[in-house]
């Protein structure tokens, strides 16, 4: 019954989309909580830039940046990540920088709102105690913040796990695309596009759990 | 200038801050001195590959027919997608189960699988079961991939646009002697309607988004299939990349400033039961909304949206 799913990597295809979905988040949660850091920073130039970069890239459709890392980043500035030569490598990293950059910009927002939860009287109190602006936010707001937030940051991470399929728009071998591949080759429409559903509610769906159940334990009691 | 975060800077914060700035700006001109100079290395900066744009042959042949199928493929979803969700959000609340459970399965089911398996799918469907001519096709499967994927998202939001009216309004409707049905079409879903309608236009953002995703997979010739042929034409990479996501910039932009004042004038608004459905309703849940009962105020918005 299964024959069409000979001399297809399907579970290889799917490890390439969890793969992009990790790095990307990684990457994401780290440029995103700088820039949410930037936002609120005592130096308008950073905050400005912060503000723009965001207003900016989140309108931009993800699939025009995704493009736009290999026809522009790599063809015209000649950024290929340290592998210009690997064609596959050189695709999977600019696929992961574009859905960073791209992503950061939901991480930064939602971090900016759970700052938002943070009580005032906590931020007094820190600075009461003579804490500079670094010392407020990384050592009480943000922990407190992130704490706040992980209910909308497993959102973002299950976008991200769908937008990782954009990948396959620069030719990245994940599910996306070797799907595309499948059902053009094989009379087996909806078996395939049920697998592939299948691999993506089985990927999307225990995140969700997961996260759900921990935005609850971690949530700050008030 | 200053917040809770911060107090106001004294000499030494003051010049601690001009060195930062300083050196902020730095970074940024350096940045900006190797983009300029690696496009004119690559030879983008010739006026030759600008001046396209300030012609109206390269707006009427390529620019416009993409955006006008953008727009096309974007509202026809919206316009499918609003009743589609409307039934499912309405049948996700249900006194049935029978109704209730498979309406929140197939929900559920849609918005759990990225919206290219879904066009990808509608395509192959569509080529080898209808005779839709080729040409047709890829704007055929752009719109069914939206509308699956965006019906669920939106059953979600009139789902919690009916949750948040004040429970008062329908215990008031039955005490008056109204049905379900009545109390649903002539109470709640009027109401719920004007408290949704920021969310609505702000999935249109992340619809208009997606139908690039048709242009890159499918062949759908919107904007940024348009801008393929446009540079392949002109030789101009990114004038034309930079063109393009100008145009979705402005788009998006206008539609989020619109989703905002919308959600501001109906918070405003007297009329209404004060309840608004904040434009990233769904996206967002813990922590939007909780920032108002003297939380810190950094002026924070909710996140907009989590879509492609």
């Amino acid at each position: 019954m299964f024959d069409f799913l000979e001399g297809y990597d399907v579970l290889g295809a799917f490890w390439t989309t969890v793969q992009l979905t990790l790095l990307s988040a990684v990457g994401s949660l780290i440029w995103g909580t700088i820039l949410a850091g930037m936002r609120v920073s005592p130096v308008p130039l950073m905050r400005g830039f912060a503000a723009a970069y965001v207003n900016v890239v989140r309108n931009i459709p993800l699939t025009v940046i995704i493009v736009f890392t290999s026809l522009g980043l790599a063809n015209i500035f000649s950024v290929t990540l340290g592998a210009a030569d690997d064609f596959d490598a050189k695709f999977f990293r600019l696929a992961v920088l574009g859905l960073t950059a791209y992503t950061a910009c939901f991480v930064c927002e939602s971090l900016r709102s759970g700052i938002n939860t943070v009580p005032v009287g906590q931020a007094e109190a820190a600075r009461a105690l003579g804490l500079g602006f670094t010392q407020v936010l990384t050592l009480i707001v943000l922990p407190q913040a992130f704490r706040a937030v992980i209910g909308p940051l497993a959102n973002v991470l299950i976008a991200l796990t769908k937008n990782t399929t954009v990948a396959a728009a620069i030719g990245v071998a994940e599910a996306a695309l070797l799907m595309k591949e499948m059902i053009e080759n094989e009379a087996q429409l909806l078996p395939i596009t049920a697998i592939f559903a299948l691999g993506f509610v089985v990927l999307t769906l225990p995140t969700g759990l997961l996260l759900g159940w921990l935005s609850k334990r971690l949530a700050v009691k008030r | 200038m200053s917040s809770v975060l911060y107090d106001t800077p004294g000499p030494r914060a003051k010049r601690r801050n001009v060195l930062y700035t300083v050196v902020f700006a730095a970074l940024l001109v350096l940045l900006l001195w190797w983009a300029w100079q690696t496009m004119s290395d690559k030879g983008q900066l010739e006026w030759a590959k600008w001046s396209p744009f300030t012609e109206s042959q390269a707006w009427t042949t390529y620019l416009l027919p993409g955006l006008a199928n953008t727009l096309k493929a974007a509202a026809l979803s919206m316009v499918i997608a609003l009743p589609l969700g409307a039934v499912f959000g309405i049948a996700r609340l249900s006194d049935h189960r029978w109704v209730r459970v498979p309406a929140g399965v197939i929900v559920e089911f849609f918005r759990a699988i990225p919206v290219l398996i879904l066009m990808v799918f509608a395509n192959q469907f569509y080529s080898e079961s209808t005779a839709i001519s080729s040409d047709e096709r890829p704007l055929y499967a752009v719109v069914t991939g939206l509308v699956l994927y965006n019906a669920s998202v939106l059953a979600e939001i009139v789902r919690a646009g009916i949750l948040s009216l004040p429970k008062g309004q329908t215990e008031a409707a039955q005490a008056i002697g109204l049905r379900k049905t009545q109390v649903m079409t002539s109470i709640l879903l009027p109401q719920a309607v004007t408290v949704m309608l920021p969310a609505i236009v702000s999935q249109l953002v992340v619809i208009v988004k997606d139908t690039a995703l048709g242009g890159a997979m499918l062949n759908f010739t919107e904007l940024l299939n348009a801008r393929k042929t446009l540079a392949a034409n002109y030789a101009n990479v990114i004038p034309s990349f930079i063109v393009v996501a100008v145009i979705f910039i402005v788009l998006n932009f206008i539609l989020t400033s619109f989703a905002a004042w919308l959600e501001n004038r109906l918070r405003r608004g007297k009329k209404s039961t004060g309840a608004v459905l904040p434009t990233a309703a769904v996206a967002g849940t813990a922590a939007t909304g909780v920032g108002g009962g003297g939380g810190i105020g950094i002026g924070g918005g909710a996140p907009g949206g989590d879509g492609t």
